[in-house]
């Protein structure tokens, strides 16, 4: 499996208060992850291409949630055929959809609920970190900025740095 | 309590038994839909989404870090004011679609093509042919019919001068239209105009946008609604207060229920016909069961209510629970409010789904095209199909509510306020007294939809109960009718309960209820004209916007609820909806129309979701325009602050 070394560290943030809820993150995973990498031809590929990423209405906020790539990850744990595992490099939770066998196992203990089942292919599939490309699908389709690509600490630095 | 489901979904009992029956079920109705939803995109929430041109969709970034402005180069107050205007003209263009079919059954009707038609009311026929200006004198009561129907079709397309029913507004009314340049000259022409001006590239200041929005909803207003209003009184008859039943216990187990939905009365005042038809009924027995149920569903059922005492078997988010019932062997519908959904659910049990009007058809579901003509030869036919399903019950899916209330409709303008006058001296005046001793605050219209976005009646109800309270005489339409009628507030016994001291005198002399049911979404033009009236009294100023009056839709969703909410405003009223207009993204706009429109049109918008705050935000607008009348002190309460 190919992927492309991007800078250590870096997970996708969510600014609360700044996601309106309008699942373009995940219309730009989808579009990502198809064949075509088009959103016209996207919506006419079967299986349709998976999102990884889901905007969600939590005690009254509204998340786009992606995973978060765990230090000691729960998924990484109980996958019992060595599909997921941590990059020593990047720090980023991997997933080698050769070796799945589908148990679901990681979407059972996933906190987040950040790995979704691709029930076509029988494997499970989560954030990858766009490999094919130097940026982040979702965070360039963001339309409010509400989306952060980093490292804990740039994202803490733009949090206290944001307008009040 | 308020945890669980059904009961967080709705304030009805009933409703929350059926929610219940589907959750058990596994059957998935718009409440559900309503959670998957979850969360609905902030853009579209907020207005600030174009997709009126291909150069886009464009987005306008709320928080101002991103694009300030459409590829175009609109701004977020063009972008959430065009779309706010289109809103307008798809309301309008529903009601006045209406009215146009109303107006071409009249003149069928007049010229006997079609037979299962009569010009009803001969008294409202003159009294509307004299606003059309049409002489009378040695016609018949078809020939005025027929010219009157012509006259009213006209108006749709009309190249030259106005609408004719604003004549009916106050003079000072008037004359503010015509100095803003709102007057409503024709009925398709405003929805054109709209439609064009909205288009890209062509109206880009939010406040020139809104003004032709106006003039548009006032072509609904005091012309499309108004027709159809006041044609289908002449057509069908003018509603006189009936007794009757509402909710979902209207359903009976012994009987084939037939639900009429949606807002036409043209096909289903000929149903109520067909329902009695001798071999009908005998077909009924013959199948087992003990005659034919006919029961309403939203606007329908207001019709059929208040002409006819039909009962109503609910409103607009008991549409697919009055399926669930397992009860109901065909519902029929018209046109809008009509979910898409109910074609799934309707095959969850052995309900038949009919459509009937060219302009609403569903995938997969049976068509049987109403025909004037041919009128009640087609609602026998589609009754027969109820009466044959019967068999097909599934006796252990059967789940009816017990819950029914009674109510009094079929108030009107003509009916109403004369009443408070007794027979031998029906003016207004007692209605205008009341209001200027003190003894009445003032009046409220508390319309509009329900919207799983807020519990279902609860809005209504509260804001109702919280209006009679403070004196406040409440007219009602439409879904919202239906949610006090259901709470019982629609009778004179609820003055007891629920009515202040004030309102209470008043009811109790007259024998009203506090709560007056007058009619469906078209029947909203019933308010403007019995506002009129009270204008033409005297005592209350010279215009509509020196009412102590005060309109609400707490729990709108359609777009009809947008344009009658600018129709009421621009004929001078305050007007409250509980979730806002699509226009937030758009400070500019939003201001503009709840504040700056005050000073120009006299009415204005303001947003409030609690129920409670909003009556008194209305409680407090009737206080400052019984001040400004210079009217004296509450008789038995004070203001609220």
């Amino acid at each position: 499996m190919k992927i492309k070394v991007k800078k250590p560290d870096v997970k996708i943030y969510c600014d609360i208060t700044k996601c309106v809820g309008c699942h373009s993150c995940e219309i730009a995973c989808a579009v990502e992850h198809s064949k075509s990498k088009n959103i016209f031809s996207a919506v006419k590929e079967k299986p349709f291409p998976k999102k990884r990423v889901k905007a969600e209405h939590i005690n009254g906020k509204i998340i786009s949630l992606h995973c978060q790539h765990c230090e000691d990850a729960p998924c990484v744990k109980a996958c019992m055929s060595g599909a997921l595992s941590k990059d020593e490099k990047t720090k980023g939770t991997l997933l080698d959809k050769d070796k799945c066998v589908g148990c679901w196992m990681c979407v059972m203990t996933c906190p987040f609920g950040a790995i979704v089942r691709d029930i076509e292919n029988h494997v499970a599939v989560k954030c990858d970190l766009c490999p094919d490309r130097d940026d982040y699908a979702c965070v360039v389709a963001c339309p409010t900025g509400a989306l952060f690509a980093g490292t804990k600490e740039e994202f803490e630095k733009k949090i206290k740095g944001r307008k009040k | 309590m308020m945890n669980k489901k059904h009961i967080k979904r709705s304030y009805d009992p009933a409703s929350q038994k059926m929610i219940k029956k589907a959750e058990a079920e596994d059957i998935k109705i718009v409440w559900d839909r309503y959670d998957a939803m979850q969360p609905q995109c902030g853009f579209g929430e907020l207005g600030i989404c174009c997709k009126i041109c291909n150069m886009g969709p464009c987005r306008i970034d709320p928080f101002g870090e991103g694009p300030q402005e459409g590829v175009c180069g609109a701004t977020k107050d063009t972008i959430a004011a065009r779309n706010l205007a289109r809103m307008i003209a798809a309301g309008t263009a529903a009601h006045s679609d209406h009215g146009r079919d109303v107006a071409n059954t009249l003149i069928m009707a007049a010229k006997g093509e079609s037979h299962d038609y009569a010009l009803k009311s001969t008294d409202k026929l003159k009294k509307v042919a004299g606003v059309y200006g049409i002489d009378t004198s040695g016609k018949s009561v078809e020939k005025i019919g027929e010219e009157l129907g012509e006259k009213c079709l006209a108006e749709f397309g009309q190249q030259r001068g106005n609408l004719r029913f604003i004549s009916l507004a106050p003079k000072k009314r008037q004359q503010l239209w015509e100095k803003i340049g709102i007057t409503p000259r024709s009925i398709d022409r405003e929805v054109v105009e709209l439609m064009h001006r909205t288009n890209m590239g062509v109206d880009n200041d939010y406040k020139n946008i809104i003004k032709q929005g106006m003039r548009t909803s006032l072509a609904d207003g005091w012309g499309g609604s108004m027709i159809a209003t006041e044609l289908q009184d002449i057509l069908l008859g003018a509603p006189e207060p009936v007794r009757a039943t509402v909710n979902l216990g209207v359903l009976k187990e012994d009987q084939v229920n037939i639900v009429v939905h949606g807002h036409e009365p043209t096909l289903s005042d000929v149903v109520r016909e067909a329902a009695k038809d001798l071999e009908l009924l005998a077909l009924a027995k013959k199948y087992g069961a003990n005659g034919i149920n006919l029961a309403g569903m939203c606007c329908t059922a207001n019709e059929i209510l208040m002409r006819h005492g039909i009962p109503s078997a609910g409103n607009f988010l008991q549409q697919e629970l009055a399926i669930l019932t397992g009860a109901v062997e065909l519902m029929m519908v018209d046109v809008q409010c009509i979910m898409p959904a109910l074609s799934n659910i309707a095959n969850c049990f052995h309900t038949k789904l009919v459509t009937t009007s060219p302009k609403c058809k569903f995938p997969g579901v049976e068509h049987i095209e109403f025909k004037e003509e041919k009128a009640l030869e087609i609602a026998k036919n589609i009754i027969r199909l109820g009466v044959e399903n019967y068999k097909n019950r599934a006796k252990k899916k059967i789940d009816i509510p017990k819950e029914v209330k009674g109510l009094i409709a079929g108030f009107t303008t003509e009916n109403a306020f004369r009443f408070l006058g007794g027979k031998y001296r029906s003016t207004y005046r007692p209605l205008n007294d009341a209001i200027i001793s003190g003894r009445l605050r003032g009046a409220a219209g508390v319309v509009g939809c329900n919207n799983p976005n807020i519990r279902q009646d609860w809005a209504h109800v509260s804001m109702v109960k919280e209006l009679i309270k403070n004196d406040v005489l409440v007219v009602q339409t439409g879904c919202s009718a239906i949610a006090c009628a259901k709470e019982g507030l629609l009778t004179p016994e609820s003055a007891f309960e629920f009515a202040g001291p004030g309102l209470r005198e008043v009811c109790e002399a007259v024998g009203i209820p506090p709560v007056l049911h007058v009619g469906s979404c078209v029947d909203n033009s019933r308010i403007l004209i019995i506002l009129s009236e009270m204008v033409k009294e005297g005592g209350l100023g010279e215009d509509l916007s020196d009412l102590p009056v005060a309109g609400a839709a707490p729990e709108w969703m359609s777009e009809k609820a947008v344009a009658i909410g600018f129709y009421v405003v621009a004929s001078g009223v305050f007007t409250v909806f509980g979730t806002p207009h699509p226009v937030l993204g758009s400070e500019n706009l939003t201001k503009y129309i709840t504040h700056e429109l005050g000073d120009i049109v006299g009415g204005k918008f303001a947003f409030e979701a609690d129920p409670i705050k909003a009556a008194h935000m209305m409680i407090r607008h009737i206080d400052l325009k019984r001040k400004a009348l210079k009217l004296g002190p509450m008789m038995h309460q004070k203001k609220i602050h």
